[in-house]
């Protein structure tokens, strides 16, 4: 039904995407994967009319749709799901439903008719969402089904998904998917990005696999194993997902006890020198709230932290790094960097002190100091001057790791380490990690991906609605049924 | 391949290039030197010294010299800057004639009726046709020699007076935008700089007065200046500790405090200029440093961009204020006290609008509440045309320093070229649009 031959976009400097071909059939799911910067964005972008192709045709049924602007493309029947969702929060689902749908800018909303229609179209989704809600009290799960709801309202022969799992729960997930299976059947062509290798194994009828802005093929999903999708995906064979490594478990550094707030129940726990503590649960079971609490980010309404059998301030993050903890949060863009500053100063925020007499800072030897660790880490940079908002998720990970690092923090906090970062890197940001124990510091892990926290974690707890459920005490034999229970099951436990 | 050629390129580029307006700068320069090039006739000591050169060769020291000007100050010093030399050279029969046709007649003819031999006749350009045509009938005149200084071609904006003029024009604005940059790169904006401004001079003027007035003692100025200040610095602290403490947004903080400064002004000042000052007080607004001629106001101005520069790049605070403006939740997480380093700003915002005050009542030699209004616009347009960002983050002191020369440039050359001061208005407007569209486009 979409057929795209030989399409071509380069912007200044680079080959974004290098003569691409691609089939989409009515009735199929069709994952299209590859690393961050492969050139997926791009293509998809240019179906939708987001980028003018250079060179090459973009063809929907019997017409071309090549260069059409984004609405006119959408007009045809191609509709794209983009990760930012592109809803107005304050306004209520049925008014995003319709918003640009309006048949003429003066007359009177035909209230009861939108109304029909918008229960009509999320009830085929499944959704049990009152068209007068705003969408800003939605969770991100029910907002993306009023987002598909709306791709549905029109005439939608394709129907393209940009990472819809990233930020939902499994079970929201489980719920997703079943939508697009129904839409699958209603003869629908579905594009679906992930980096979710199990989802696409799980969902997809074809791979489309991309590399470096070359499209490599298309494969039938069941003829791959995940083994050989990365290998595709990476280019080079990869020894095994998580790095081994020596685990030496010495003295308790971190001593947590009955920390609590408004959301979270009293929490006590310990991490160890040399150890990977992984924190395991559902999104929004109090996972990076607990964190932030240790970390004083937030302010928490009882209990201590102690670092070292020290105690450390509530509620000021100045007070807990001076003390020895380092947070790495889920959100790099949001809260982890100032992207509009370079590496090299984002590297240094928080670390000034230690170059700088007199608050002048002694530029030569933050210059040194960062070629140090850039080396070290293998963060690729055009130049120190580049800006952190620039880099890619891996290398600003790191960036972000070697901050900590010069910090030489004792307890090191990290949220979602490989959300968003390519195959590729993540097995870097997992070496990194295990070093990190290796040097004695205690290393606390809170990852979604379950096969990563029971691949690189000592000993793992999990959380369930703000309380700490369970701890599995040995990863290695256990099984991602055995977190999953704990996260979600309590009530029958 | 220039890069290859030329590797000094590169580094110069990078260097200029968060300054792109100093090109703006550069052809408002070029375009008001060309539209203002015409006769310039030399005047005061610089006439002076090239017409004694002119009689010092030729004259006898008996000779009689007739020195010829309107009355007005300038011509006046003129006239007595010549006599004076001429009179250190030896010259005896040195005559003054300051005023108008008549005056200028009456003196013309004693000169005819002086018989020591020859007699000199010395004007500037401006009297030159009156002089003429007064000679002409006066048959004793007749082979008396005219000297006026040789004219020459050149752009009267670049005239070093009326660079001078320019940069003091500016100084205020210019001194109370350094704060304002930092303030708009934390994402913020202060809106109670042009108030303070009012309330500074005010409150500078009535402490002059009370301590003295015009007997008032040079550390009775200072004192009253550094009062001023420092209410204005208070001011600018609990803008920001409303800004930190309540999380209010820096618009309505300082929306507010604008109000409150202003008023607090009228309430002193009664509604009236207050005036009581001794000369001495016009010091630090009109006063000229002896060796460059530049107004001392211009020096401060210049010395507070420098600090700021080296604040801005060289200190840990500076980084922070980037970084609390970039993303202020990232650098609080990386420990940095974001909470102080705002209050900071605004303190130091509300320092400077005092300083700019204080040098605008010493340039009035007065202070009234009616002053800096509508300043935090100009003063806004000066950081903004100097490329810092309303959203925060990114931004350079000095091209604000641009941005406010830019500004002034225009006035300037749109008064040399006698633009209607309304239509100055439309244009101003439309070319602080103009700049930061230039400069928006270049990013991208």
């Amino acid at each position: 039904m979409l057929r795209l031959r030989g399409v071509r976009k380069t912007f200044p400097g680079t080959v974004a995407v290098a003569g691409a071909d691609l089939d989409v059939l009515p009735g199929e799911i069709l994952a299209l994967v590859g690393e961050n910067g492969a050139g997926k964005s791009t293509l998809i972008k240019m179906i939708a009319g987001a980028h003018r192709p250079d060179v090459g045709q973009i063809e929907l049924g019997d017409q071309d749709i090549t260069g059409l602007s984004p609405a006119k493309v959408m007009d045809q029947g191609v509709a794209v799901i983009y990760q930012e969702l592109n809803q107005v929060p304050g306004l209520t689902v049925r008014d995003n439903l319709f918003l640009g749908r309006e048949p003429s800018l003066l007359r009177p909303l035909d209230r009861s008719t939108e109304d029909q229609r918008a229960r009509q179209v999320l009830a085929r989704l499944g959704c049990d969402v009152d068209p007068d809600t705003r969408i800003a009290d939605l969770d991100l799960a029910r907002r993306q089904l009023v987002e598909i709801a709306r791709a549905l309202l029109g005439e939608v022969r394709i129907l393209i998904l940009d990472e819809p799992t990233a930020t939902l729960t499994p079970r929201e997930t489980e719920q997703l998917f079943t939508v697009l299976d129904e839409l699958r059947q209603g003869g629908l062509g579905l594009v679906f990005i992930s980096h979710r290798l199990d989802e696409v194994a799980r969902l997809a009828d074809r791979v489309a696999v991309m590399r470096d802005g070359e499209m490599l093929g298309t494969w039938n999903a069941a003829d791959l194993d995940r083994r050989q999708l990365i290998e595709l995906m990476v280019g080079r064979s990869l020894e095994q997902e998580f790095p081994p490594r020596e685990v030496t478990i010495g003295e308790p550094i971190l001593t947590v006890e009955n920390l609590q707030s408004n959301d979270l129940e009293a929490a006590s726990f310990t991490a160890h020198a040399g150890e990977v503590l992984g924190l395991a649960g559902l999104v929004g079971a109090g996972r990076t709230e607990l964190m932030r609490l240790v970390f004083g980010a937030d302010r928490p309404q009882s209990g201590t932290v102690m670092v070292d059998g020290r105690l450390v301030p509530p509620g000021s993050p100045r007070s807990a790094i001076q003390h020895g903890l380092a947070l790495l949060t889920e959100d790099r863009k949001g809260q982890g960097l100032v992207l509009d500053l370079t590496a090299r100063e984002n590297f240094a925020l928080g670390n000034l002190d230690r170059w700088s007499r007199g608050g002048w800072i002694d530029g030569a030897r933050e210059e040194a100091v960062f070629a140090g660790h850039v080396q070290r880490l293998g963060i690729k940079l055009s130049g120190s001057e580049q800006k952190a908002g620039e880099l890619s998720g891996g290398n600003q990970q790191k960036l972000l790791i070697a901050r900590w690092l010069e910090r030489d923090a004792r307890v090191v906090i990290v949220d979602e380490p490989t959300r968003g970062i390519d195959v590729g890197a993540k097995h870097d940001i997992y070496e990194l990690i295990n070093d990190l124990a290796a040097q004695g510091k205690a290393v606390v892990v809170i990852s979604s991906e379950l096969p990563e926290v029971l691949g690189i974690c000592d000993r793992i707890l999990v959380m369930h609605e703000g309380r700490i459920t369970g701890e599995i005490t040995d990863p290695a034999n256990a099984s991602q049924a055995d977190v999953l229970a704990l996260a979600v099951a309590e009530e029958s436990a | 391949m220039t890069a290859e050629r030329f590797p000094w390129i590169d580094p110069v580029r990078r260097r200029f290039s968060g300054y792109g307006m100093l090109g703006v700068l550069l052809l408002l320069s070029v375009l008001f030197s060309v539209l203002t090039l015409q006769d310039q006739h030399p005047s005061g000591d610089r006439a002076a010294s090239e017409l004694v050169d002119v009689l010092e060769d030729r004259a006898d020291r008996q000779h009689a010299i007739l020195l010829v000007a309107r009355d007005s100050d300038q011509d006046r010093s003129f006239l007595e800057a010549m006599r004076t030399k001429l009179t250190d050279l030896g010259f005896t029969d040195v005559r003054l004639a300051a005023g108008g046709p008549p005056i200028i007649r009456a003196a013309c003819e004693e000169l005819a009726s002086v018989d020591t031999g020859r007699r000199w006749l010395v004007t500037l350009n401006t009297s030159l046709p009156v002089v003429e045509s007064i000679t002409r009938t006066l048959p004793a005149l007749a082979d008396t020699e005219i000297l006026s200084p040789r004219s020459y071609r050149w752009p009267t904006f670049l005239l070093p007076d009326n660079l001078r003029n320019v940069a003091n024009q500016i100084a205020v604005i210019a001194i109370v935008a350094v704060g304002m940059t930092l303030v708009i790169i934390t994402a913020g904006i202060d809106l109670s700089v042009g108030s303070l401004i009012a309330l500074s001079a005010v409150v500078c003027a009535w402490l002059v007065k009370a301590l003295g007035g015009a007997g008032a003692g040079p550390g009775a100025m200072l004192l009253a200046g550094l009062g001023a200040v420092l209410l204005c610095a208070l001011a600018g602290l609990f803008s920001g500790t409303m800004v930190v403490r309540f999380r209010l947004p820096p618009f309505i903080a300082t929306l507010a405090m604008m109000q409150v400064a202003s008023g607090v002004a009228y309430i002193i000042a009664q509604g009236r200029p207050i005036y009581d000052a001794p000369d001495a007080f016009t010091t630090l607004g009109r006063g000229v440093d002896p060796a460059l001629g530049l107004p001392y106001a211009v020096w401060l101005m210049i010395a507070l961009y420098a600090i700021a520069h080296l604040l801005m790049s060289r200190t840990a605070l500076g980084r922070h204020i980037y970084a609390v403006g970039g993303n202020l939740e990232a650098a609080r997480l990386a420990g940095v006290r974001t909470g102080l380093v705002l209050v900071f700003v605004y303190a130091l915002c509300g320092a400077l609008a005092g300083l700019g005050g204080v040098v605008m009542a010493s340039q009035l030699k007065s202070g009234a509440p009616t002053y800096g209004l509508m300043y935090e616009l100009y003063v806004i347009a000066a950081v903004v045309v100097g490329g810092t960002s309303l959203a925060g983050g990114q931004g350079r002191v000095l091209g604000t320093l641009i941005g406010a020369f830019i500004i002034a440039v225009i006035q300037n050359g749109m008064n040399l070229t006698n633009v209607e001061s309304y239509t100055q208005k439309v244009v101003l407007g439309l070319v602080i649009l103009g700049a930061v569209l230039l400069d928006r486009m270049r990013k991208r």
